[in-house]
């Protein structure tokens, strides 16, 4: 057994080093940088510090150092990044259950065909479907010039650059993520237990409410941290539908890689969403844990 | 309540949201093909068919150099993956659980996990220390940047296919005096063939669609695709655009569909 051991990590070994080389040992040295002063023209100076995760919600007078208020700006970009992302995430559920159940209760023939349609937008580029959305809100794009044309509106809506443009975006470039693992799961759902339930005179609701989706649990679950932990990361959609107004947390991380030149600051602010990342991979296992459910991703 | 025509698994209202659904999925996608072969350069006003603004994808040439650049990327790094997936996933199948084994699925894992930028600027960082120290400036950051990336989405159909092998068929090649080797070369290998190319094929598609860690890891003049699509997104673009990224999605959706047929014809 032992022989055997030793033969499987020398397997692996190959594809890990490249993994520990080009992703998780990355990820040290960005911890490590939290920690480091920056450096006049990007990078470090290598003086052991807390200022950048001071930074990352307070901020110092400057003629004061003393002088200590809340970061205003970063909490604002903070608190966005997370309500935009259960907004996302609201709205794929909404919008995703129906669809799975109407997927999970096509013939089995069928399904085939309507999941491969779900499954189409999320293997095509996201940079694609984003420029779709952005191409279709403009001020002189489709939607407002049939707005215009119907007399509905006078002046164009200023849709591009606002949050509801990116959290459109974000529900539409992140939705085939809630469908496919809700699809599993109802896919594995005894159709049995609804069919009782209404034996036993359970209104549609209840059924739906005591049922369904006690069974589907796991797969809402796995849906949901499937659209929030890319949406709370995200950089494109926002950069692209946002602009400079709206910043999204990975923007404002890009931001002291580029201009802003605190490139400890912009580590600590990438720890901060790894954290929150984690966090919510550990509400999820805990979740499905509980449950003994069936579970992917 | 009337029980004629009542099925169980209807929900009212269900049918007629999963319709929005995919209404809403490709609307979006269809209006940008559309208005690819708009004559004028309006987004939003049909002005007669052509196909001037191809002509005007094909004709440039930092169109043609960034997709020249991204295909070539996306082999070379979709095909060490898939090698070095197949490897990962023949020392993790079949075998009762061994130490170490968690963190192998970690690992392999990883980069599903962590939100792109955050590998973006791991790795710029990283390549900025490596460049000052080697004054390397090649494409070889790049390619183990994807390459990392592309693992985990190639290991998953190796993995998938390897496990719906039946161990019986290797035991009878050693039966027939097969040595590991050869029993690997003539009967697991060829059977895992799908699986590889299905690997290879969603590696190819996964670092085609890899924007932010190219943004992050690239050095001046290694524009891919996406990147180059990225900058010019700034500015109030033209149908060309519209054009680059109808070819792009027609790409996506070939290799897609391939992957489709091949998982599920070839793999039930």
């Amino acid at each position: 057994m032992r022989r055997a051991t030793w033969w499987n990590w020398l397997l692996c070994a190959p594809a890990l080093v490249v993994l520990v080389v080009a992703a998780s040992g990355p990820l040290v040295i960005v911890a490590v940088y939290s920690f480091l002063s920056p450096g006049n023209l990007g990078g470090v100076e290598w003086t052991f510090t807390t200022e950048a995760w001071f930074r990352v919600f307070f901020s110092r007078d400057m003629f004061e150092p003393d002088i200590v208020t809340w970061n205003d700006a970063h909490l604002v970009i903070f608190w966005r990044s997370v309500w935009l992302s259960l907004q996302t995430t609201v709205i794929c559920a909404l919008l995703g259950f129906p669809t799975a159940w109407f997927i999970a209760t096509r013939r089995p023939g069928n399904r085939t065909l309507w999941l491969f349609l779900v499954t189409i937008p999320f293997w095509t580029n996201l940079l694609i479907r984003t420029f779709a959305v952005q191409e279709m809100i403009r001020n002189n794009g489709i939607v407002n010039t049939l707005l215009l044309k119907a007399g509905i509106i006078e002046a164009p809506i200023q849709m591009l650059y606002t949050d509801f443009a990116v959290l459109l975006g974000m529900a539409y470039v992140f939705l085939p993520l809630m469908v496919l693992p809700l699809y599993a799961a109802m896919e594995r759902m005894d159709f049995r237990l609804v069919e009782a339930s209404y034996d036993l005179y359970a209104s549609r609701w209840a059924s739906l409410w005591h049922v369904i989706l006690p069974s589907v649990r796991p797969g809402l679950i796995a849906g949901s941290i499937l659209v929030f932990i890319p949406a709370i990361g995200a950089y494109v959609t926002p950069r692209v539908l946002g602009g400079g107004r709206t910043m999204m947390l990975g923007n404002l991380i890009a931001l002291q890689f580029g201009q802003g030149r605190n490139w400890p600051l912009g580590a600590a602010l990438s720890m901060l969403l790894l954290i929150v990342v984690v966090a919510a991979l550990v509400i999820y296992l805990r979740a499905v844990g509980q449950d003994r459910g069936p579970r992917r991703g | 309540m009337a029980r004629r025509g009542f099925r169980v698994e209807r929900l009212p209202g269900s049918a007629a949201i999963a319709m929005l659904t995919f209404v809403l999925l490709y609307v979006p996608i269809v209006i940008l093909v559309v208005f690819s072969f708009n004559a004028g350069a309006s987004q939003a006003q049909w002005e007669g068919f052509s196909l001037e603004w191809y002509a005007a994808a094909f004709g440039n040439r930092q169109v043609q150099e960034v997709s020249i650049r991204s295909l070539w990327l996306a082999a070379v790094a979709a095909g060490i993956a898939t090698v070095l997936a197949v490897f990962a996933a023949l020392g993790t199948t079949r075998v009762g659980r061994f130490p170490g084994q968690t963190l192998i699925y970690a690992l392999i894992n990883q980069p599903l996990m962590v939100p792109e930028i955050v590998t973006g600027i791991a790795l710029l960082i990283l390549v900025a220390a490596v460049k000052v120290q080697t004054g390397y400036t090649g494409m070889g950051y790049l390619v183990l940047a994807h390459t990392a990336f592309c693992i985990p989405f190639a290991y998953l159909p190796v993995r998938a296919r390897l496990e719906t092998l039946d161990p019986a068929l290797e035991a009878a090649a050693a039966d027939l005096y097969a040595g590991p080797f050869q029993a690997f070369r003539h009967v697991t290998l060829p059977l895992l063939v799908p699986g590889i190319v299905a690997g290879f094929m969603l590696g190819f598609v996964i670092s085609l669609d890899t924007v932010v860690i190219t943004e992050f890891v690239k050095s001046a003049g290694q524009d891919t695709l996406p990147t180059y699509m990225l900058g010019q997104l700034r500015r109030t673009t033209t149908p060309e655009m519209n054009a680059i990224a109808t070819l792009f999605l027609l790409l996506s959706v070939l290799i897609v569909t391939a992957f489709f047929i091949l998982t599920r014809v070839r793999g039930r």
